[in-house]
C-alpha cells in the first residue's frame, strides 16, 4: 500500500511518500502553499517535484493535517487566571491551536475589542468548578455574543451554568458547542473532551473556511491541525505500541517563521527530594506555542526579548548588521539567508527564540524557608532529567549549525530556579517527517514508529 | 439541598500535614465539599480557589506559630477579589508562645475574621459553629 501525507504549511506544502508494504519512505518535497489561489496549486506542485525524484507515485491513502490561514486561531477566557484561565489555554494548546489570548474574570469592553480584532476561530470558554461559580461564565458568554465575529464558542465551564449559557448562545444564534469542564473539581483537569471538541469544531467549519475542503474530499481521512499530528507522533514516539517500547520522555522543540512550539513528553515530577508540587497538575504530553517568538512573521517581538548588545559580544557581528538582516526579514518573510553572516544571525535569533520558549514551557522552583528548613516548591514540569531534545522544523533543520540552537533548551547555571534538561542528547527530525508520522500513525502506529526511530535515532 | 463548599489549607510557610487531612477528612464526612490546598498555601491560592469555587467558607489552619502574620490583610485581599463577607476562620497554634487567647481572638476580629480557635479545639466545635454561620442548624 502507498501512502501520501501531505503538510499544508503557512509558507510550504510538505509531502511525504511512503511505500508501507516494504516499510521505506521513498521520498519527500515541497513547494509554495497557495492558500490565496487554490491550495491545491501548492499540492500539484509539490507533487510533480516529488515524482520528478521518484518516479511516478500512484497513492491509496491520502492523509492530510494543515496550518495553512494562520493555522487554527483560538482565543481561552477561564475565570481564574492560573486556574480555569490557564486550564483553558493548556486543553487549546493540546489541542493544535495557536492560542492567541487568554483573558480571565470577566471581559472588559477593551477585551471584547481586542477579540473582535483577532478574529479567532474558535473561542474556548471556561470558568468555575462544577456546582462553583457562574456568574462569570455566563456574563463571558454575553459578552461573547456582543462581538460581530464569526467565531465558534466551545463551552467547557461549570456544568451548572449549561442552561443559561444555552440559551444566550441560542437567543443571540450563535454558534456553540458544549462539553465537559476543563476543570471539573478544583485542581483537576479533564482536558480531553475540549480538545475532541476543538477538533470537530475544525472538521466541521475551520477547514471549509480556510479554503481546504477540496482537500477534504480527495483525502481518506479527517484533516487535522498540524501540531496535533506532531503532538500525535510525539507522543507515538514516546510511550511506543503494544508491542513496541516508545523512547521514553523528551522534549521537542518546533521553530517556524511565526510561532515557537514545545513539546514535552514526561510526567515532570521533581527529580530531587524535599519539594512540594504547586498549581495546577501537568499533563504528560504537554505543548506550549509561542505566537510571539518565529524566526519571520513573529521578528518584531523576538527582538524585544533579545538582548542585541549580548549578540554583538557573542558572535562578532555588529549591532547594525544584525539590526539590518532583521530588518530585511520582517520586510520580506520569504527571505533566505545566504551568506555566512546570514545564517550566522539567524541562528543566534533562533537560539534565543528557543530559549525563551523553553524557559517558558518547563517548570521553576521557589525556596521558602519553614521552622523545618529551606523548602522549595515546584509549579509546572520539572524537565531536568529528560534524556532527549528533538528539533524539529525548517529553521532548525536547515539552519549551519542545529545544535547550537537547540543549547537554547539547555539548564542555564545562571538561572538555576528554571528547570531546563541538563544534559540530554540532541536529535533532528532531518527530512522533517514528523507531522507525516502522526498522520501514518492513526492507521499504521507500528510502521510510523519504526520510521521516527530510523529518522531521528 | 445543594452541598456547601469549604476551602480549607495550611498557610503560610507551614508544612505540618497531618491536621490538615484530619480536618477535611471530618467535614467532607460531615457533608461539606471539601476544596483542600494542602500545604504551605499562600493567601492567593485561598482565594483563587475560592472564587472558582463558588466557597461558603475559608477555613485557615496554622500550627507554626506564625498564623496571625500570614494571616494579615486577607480579609481585605478577599473584599479586593469580591469575595466580600466570606466567612474566615482560623484555628491551630495561631501565635508563639503562651499568650492569653482572649487577646488572641480580638487581635484576628480586629483582622477581619469572623471565628478564631485556641489550641486543642475539638472539630466538633467548628463544625458546630459552620452550621450555624451557614444557617444549616
Amino acid at each position: 500500500m502507498n501512502i501520501l501525507t501531505v503538510d499544508f504549511g503557512s509558507t510550504y506544502t510538505k509531502l511525504t511518500a511512503i511505500n508501507a508494504t516494504d516499510a521505506v519512505i521513498l521520498g519527500t518535497a515541497s513547494a509554495f502553499t497557495t492558500i490565496d489561489t487554490d491550495i491545491m496549486h501548492g499540492f500539484h506542485a509539490a507533487l510533480h517535484l516529488l515524482e520528478e525524484r521518484i518516479g511516478a507515485f500512484r497513492y491509496d491513502r491520502l492523509l492530510c493535517c494543515s496550518s495553512a490561514g494562520g493555522g487554527l486561531k483560538m482565543v481561552a477566557l477561564g475565570l481564574v487566571p492560573e486556574l480555569t484561565a490557564q486550564a483553558a489555554r493548556l486543553a487549546a494548546s493540546s489541542a493544535g491551536a495557536k492560542v492567541i489570548r487568554t483573558y480571565s474574570f470577566e471581559i472588559s469592553r477593551m477585551e471584547q475589542e481586542e477579540i473582535y480584532a483577532i478574529d479567532p476561530d474558535i473561542i474556548l470558554l471556561c470558568g468555575g468548578t462544577d456546582g462553583g461559580n457562574k456568574e462569570v461564565i455566563i456574563a463571558n458568554a454575553r459578552r461573547l455574543c456582543e462581538i460581530d465575529r464569526d467565531f465558534t464558542v466551545i463551552v467547557a465551564g461549570n456544568k451548572s451554568a449549561s442552561h443559561e449559557i444555552e440559551a444566550i448562545f441560542e437567543a443571540a444564534g450563535k454558534d456553540y458547542v458544549l462539553t465537559k469542564n476543563v476543570m471539573p473539581t478544583f485542581n483537576k483537569l479533564d482536558i480531553e473532551p475540549a480538545r475532541q471538541s476543538i477538533r470537530d469544531v475544525f472538521i466541521r467549519k475551520i477547514i471549509d473556511a480556510k479554503g481546504l475542503s477540496g482537500v477534504q474530499a480527495l483525502a481518506s481521512a479527517d484533516v487535522i491541525p498540524t501540531p496535533l499530528a506532531v503532538m500525535a507522533a510525539c507522543e507515538l514516539l514516546s510511550k511506543g505500541t503494544r508491542k513496541t517500547p516508545g523512547i521514553g520522555d523528551f522534549m521537542a522543540v518546533d521553530l517556524g517563521g511565526a510561532t515557537t512550539d514545545i513539546y514535552s513528553m514526561s510526567d515532570g515530577k521533581p527529580s530531587m527530594s524535599n519539594v512540594l508540587e504547586k498549581g495546577l497538575p501537568e499533563p504528560f504530553s504537554k505543548r506550549t506555542v509561542e505566537g510571539d517568538l518565529g524566526m519571520r512573521y513573529s521578528l518584531p517581538s523576538l527582538m524585544e526579548v533579545s538582548d542585541l548588545e549580548a549578540m554583538e559580544r557573542e558572535s562578532g557581528i555588529s549591532r547594525s548588521a544584525i539590526e539590518d538582516w532583521v530588518k530585511r526579514c520582517i520586510a520580506k518573510p520569504e527571505t533566505i539567508a545566504d551568506s555566512r553572516e546570514e545564517q550566522l544571525i539567524d541562528a543566534l535569533l533562533a537560539h534565543r527564540a528557543v530559549e525563551v520558549a523553553v524557559e517558558r514551557h518547563c517548570g521553576f522552583l521557589e525556596s521558602s524557608y519553614t521552622p523545618l528548613g529551606e523548602i522549595f516548591t515546584l509549579t509546572g514540569k520539572d524537565l531536568s532529567e529528560l534524556s532527549y531534545i528533538i528539533g524539529i522544523g525548517g529553521a532548525i533543520i536547515n539552519s549551519c549549525h542545529p545544535p547550537n540552537i537547540l543549547k537554547g533548551s539547555l539548564y542555564n547555571p545562571r538561572k538555576p530556579y528554571l528547570l531546563k534538561p541538563k544534559q540530554p542528547a540532541f536529535l533532528f527530525d532531518r527530512r522533517y517527517v514528523f507531522a507525516s508520522m502522526g498522520l501514518l500513525g492513526s492507521i499504521d502506529p507500528e510502521l510510523a514508529l519504526h520510521f521516527m526511530k530510523e529518522e531521528i535515532i | 439541598m445543594e452541598k456547601k463548599t469549604i476551602v480549607t489549607g495550611v498557610i503560610g510557610a507551614d508544612v505540618h500535614a497531618v491536621g490538615n487531612k484530619i480536618i477535611a477528612y471530618a467535614l467532607e464526612k460531615e457533608g461539606f465539599n471539601i476544596v483542600n490546598l494542602g500545604v504551605m498555601v499562600s493567601q492567593e491560592e485561598y482565594i483563587a480557589a475560592a472564587l472558582e469555587t463558588n466557597a461558603d467558607v475559608i477555613l485557615v489552619s496554622s500550627l507554626y506559630g506564625h498564623g496571625e502574620i500570614d494571616c494579615q490583610g486577607l480579609r481585605e485581599k478577599c473584599d479586593e477579589a469580591g469575595l466580600k463577607g466570606i466567612p474566615l476562620l482560623a484555628g491551630g497554634n495561631l501565635v508563639v508562645g503562651k499568650q492569653d487567647f482572649a487577646e488572641v481572638e480580638k487581635r484576628f476580629m480586629d483582622m477581619g475574621f469572623t471565628k478564631a480557635y485556641p489550641p486543642g479545639t475539638t472539630i466538633e466545635t467548628t463544625i458546630a459553629d459552620l452550621k450555624e454561620i451557614l444557617g444549616l442548624s
